[in-house]
């Protein structure tokens, strides 16, 4: 029973860290058909967003609030990371829509330059940029459309870009100022270190869990619920299956399918933000962190069927528990006395890396047999 | 598109700008006869800059102090040394191309250089077909002896045979039981083959093993591993490799795997640097196994810190890689001086025996291209420093370990036309 427990945790532990990386995918590549490959280094924004707020939660104004500092870096990463992506959507991947192949170039190239960027630019002013872009972007559509009208809408944006400039590096030399870890560029790997109430184990029914790895399941389950909950029952959800399911049609009735494609993309990349707060419990933060998931990531996409959130969660969860029951060994445990060539066999895949080359062949297979994945639908692949 | 050239433009000067700052060689003036152009050759970017760029600023440090104390002698002439840096990138063939570049192209008589040891494979031929020499600085895996690199890092018998000894004669876990984990490459498989033997030596037992590919950070299943295979504690051998130890070491704390339950984890590949980075707070009670540690306390090892510190800015740490760095900077100068060219051929020969009052001790230069040193055992503690519990004599290197099944009975030395690479003991 306890072995049952422990083996079935491991695997959903491991499993909602893929899941949480994985959801923003999903939406992407998994509803509008883009190959975003810089969705790891939208991750690894989100895990620089928790380094930064934990460093900023330790400043003597906000130190009284500084146990909360995670919950408010889960927010702030969502920001931060759908921001990024509704700047990369506008400038970048709306020019690109129909050619794959060019989505791929220019989001792999997009995912060295973010890489290289928080390399070389101190994390401070790059809070402020990220702040700039926030308020360019949005302070022009607060103003009821009435002031819009009565002065010309160019200059308003003009000027409305001038204030948000000067803002980041007004907030830019301030945090740089009162920070002094964030003032410098450096390539060197950071860490965020979990509130105290996070760290260490609870126990449940006589099994320990760690803390963070519970944490970690939680912002998977909110996640999953929230955009499930926001596809299913808000009125943009609607438009955002709408557009899914047939682009020319809901245009002709109506639907800006613009504006839904910036959301859309705003949100699965503010989720690749979320996923980045729950990696950076895990691991240490530096620029190669997203890298190490956007395999997975796409592993998990394929495997569920692309365009099916259903798929993503239960071919996140297959994975988890299949790498803890090879990895770990468990048969060997509830089956003993196997046959010795058997229980050879599973002890030679009972390492990490034999239990990731296991899975990948299992996963090959697999598709051979269902190449749309576990729950194909037919949704929008990139149209012509 | 008068815009966009205009912007091409003003790029091109702010990288011409770039280059021609990052170009300045050599130290302080003074009054010198001639130059003599090194090559340092590191990542300066992609994944392992991090690491490697702290040797670049050591090399450049110890040159530095050798020009300002008049540079090196050769034949009555002064020479100021200047560098040349080259960036491998992280890509192990770079590393061969620039080597050649250097070699071929700037005609330097040394280069100093390289980390992994995928990137020293990589360089291993291209020094050998030229007949050149490079310096390699890092704690290995050892298993190689070529008459064209000068090795000053540790060999396995320098670092993980008496930390294994320590571990399981010594320790709070005395006498535990061994689980080993380490990333999946060449050194932590070579090192975890040694230590496998010496335990079984030892009358003690190996219950696990398990490697992590590199840039996997899931350690959970690891983890249940470790618990199922050392449920009251044990011993813990750490090979893994940077950043792999931060998501290792979050977890274990995280999973109940403390000293404080009974398992203690040696690392071999976690110095200063990577304390601090990782937090000490997760690490402190566990151990490592160096040559150097700041925390030695005599004159050289102070001098050599706060020179590092004055130099490069007073948050700046040194650790047993820098050590290496800089001892093989002098190393050479002292080989030069001696075999009084700057020939290979005549400094290699020079360079067997010349010893040299490091910030670890003394090191000598062995037949065998290796150093022999001190090996220091320490318990990492909260300040993100070591205390240093045991320090051996000074330990002669294995190139061929006599406790790898491959290389058993086997040594390397090239003083000896008639011994070379392998002989047979």
């Amino acid at each position: 029973m306890e072995l049952l427990l422990d083996s079935l945790f491991n695997g959903v532990a491991i499993g909602s860290v893929l899941l949480v990386a994985a959801l923003g995918l999903a939406i992407v590549f998994g509803l509008m058909g883009v190959i975003n490959l810089a969705h790891g280094e939208l991750m690894m924004l989100g895990a620089y967003t928790t380094y930064v707020t934990q460093l900023i939660f330790k400043l003597p104004v906000l130190k009284p609030f500084y146990n909360s500092y995670i919950i408010v870096s889960i927010f702030l990463a969502f920001i931060v990371s759908g921001v990024v992506g509704i700047l990369l959507e506008k400038t970048i991947i709306r020019k690109l829509y129909g050619s794959p192949l060019e989505t791929l170039l220019a989001t792999w190239g997009v995912s060295l330059i973010l890489q290289q960027f928080v390399r070389s630019v101190p994390l401070a002013y790059g809070t402020g940029l990220v702040i700039s872009l926030l308020i360019g972007l949005f302070l022009p559509t607060t103003f009821p459309s009435k002031i819009k009208e009565s002065i010309n809408f160019k200059y308003f944006k003009f000027s409305s870009w001038i204030f948000a400039a000067l803002t980041g590096v007004l907030t830019g030399s301030v945090i740089s100022s009162s920070v002094s870890k964030l003032s410098r560029a450096s390539a060197r790997n950071v860490d965020v270190t979990a509130p105290s109430w996070m760290r260490g184990q609870v126990e449940i029914i006589g099994t320990a869990f760690p803390k963070t790895r519970l944490m970690i399941i939680v912002i998977t389950l909110i996640s999953v619920i929230a955009i499930t909950l926001f596809l299913n029952q808000s009125a943009w959800g609607m438009r955002i299956r709408a557009v899914t399911q047939n682009r020319q049609m809901s245009d002709c009735l109506g639907i800006s399918t613009e504006k839904v494609d910036i959301i859309t993309f705003g949100i699965g990349s503010g989720l690749a933000g979320v996923a980045g707060v729950a990696v950076s419990l895990l691991g240490s933060v530096g620029p190669n962190v997203g890298g190490n998931y956007i395999v997975g990531c796409f592993m998990v996409v394929v495997l569920g069927g692309v365009g099916n959130l259903l798929g993503t969660v239960l071919a996140s969860f297959g994975i988890g528990i299949m790498t803890d029951l090879i990895g770990a060994g468990r048969l060997l445990s509830i089956w003993p006395d196997m046959p010795l060539p058997l229980s050879n066999t599973i002890n030679f895949f009972a390492t990490t890396s034999m239990a990731r080359v296991m899975i990948f062949a299992l996963i090959v297979i697999f598709l051979q047999f269902k190449p749309t994945g576990l729950f194909p639908q037919k949704g929008r692949m990139v149209e012509n | 598109m008068r815009i966009s050239r205009r912007i091409l433009a003003g790029l091109a000067t702010a990288s011409l700008a770039v280059t021609a700052t990052s170009c300045g060689g050599g130290g302080t003036s003074g009054s010198f006869d001639d130059t003599v152009t090194v090559g340092i050759l590191h990542s300066l970017s992609g994944t392992m800059a991090i690491s490697e760029s702290t040797l670049v600023d050591t090399e450049k440090m110890a040159i530095e102090e050798i020009n300002a104390a008049g540079g090196v002698t050769v034949g009555g002439k002064s020479y100021k040394i200047e560098y040349i840096v080259e960036d491998g990138a992280s890509d192990w063939p770079t590393f061969a191309e620039k080597s050649k570049k250097l070699i071929d192209q700037d005609g330097v008589p040394v280069v100093f250089g390289g980390w992994t040891s995928a990137s020293r494979k990589a360089m291993l031929p291209v020094y050998e077909s030229k007949d050149a020499f490079l310096y390699y600085p890092i704690q290995y895996e050892a298993q190689e002896c070529s008459n064209n690199i000068f090795y000053t890092g540790a060999t396995p018998n320098q670092q993980s045979e008496p930390a294994t000894d320590f571990m399981y004669k010594r320790s709070p876990a005395a006498g535990g039981d061994f689980f080993l984990v380490g990333s999946d490459y060449v050194f932590p498989r070579t090192s975890n083959t040694i230590t496998k033997a010496q335990v079984k030596q030892l009358g003690g037992k190996v219950v696990g093993e398990d490697y992590l590919p590199l840039g996997n950070t899931e350690v959970a299943p690891i983890i249940s591993k470790i618990k199922k295979a050392l449920p009251e504690g044990g011993i813990i051998i750490n090979t893994l490799n940077g950043d792999q130890n931060v998501a290792f070491f979050k977890q274990i704390q995280d999973a109940g795997i403390t000293p404080s339950s009974g398992y203690y984890v040696m690392n071999y590949s976690i110095a200063e640097e990577e304390i601090s980075t990782i937090g000490p707070e997760f690490l402190e009670g566990h151990y490592g196994a160096w040559n150097y540690m700041m925390s030695i306390d005599t004159p050289a090892s102070k001098k050599f810190a706060a020179s590092f510190k004055k130099r490069w800015g007073s948050d700046r740490v040194v650790a047993d890689p820098q050590e290496s760095a800089y001892n093989m900077v002098y190393l050479w100068k002292q080989a030069v001086e001696d075999a009084g060219t700057f020939d290979d051929n005549a400094v290699r020969e020079a360079l067997v025996g010349q010893k040299f009052d490091a910030p670890q001790g003394p090191v000598e230069v062995m037949p065998n291209h290796h150093l022999s040193q001190t090996v220091r055992i320490g318990e990492i503690n909260a300040e993100g420093g070591f205390t240093i519990l045991e320090e051996t004599g000074v330990v002669l290197p294995q190139a061929w370990n006599q406790k790898h099944p491959s290389s058993k009975g086997f040594a390397c030395d090239w003083t000896d036309p008639s011994k070379g690479e392998k002989y047979k003991l």
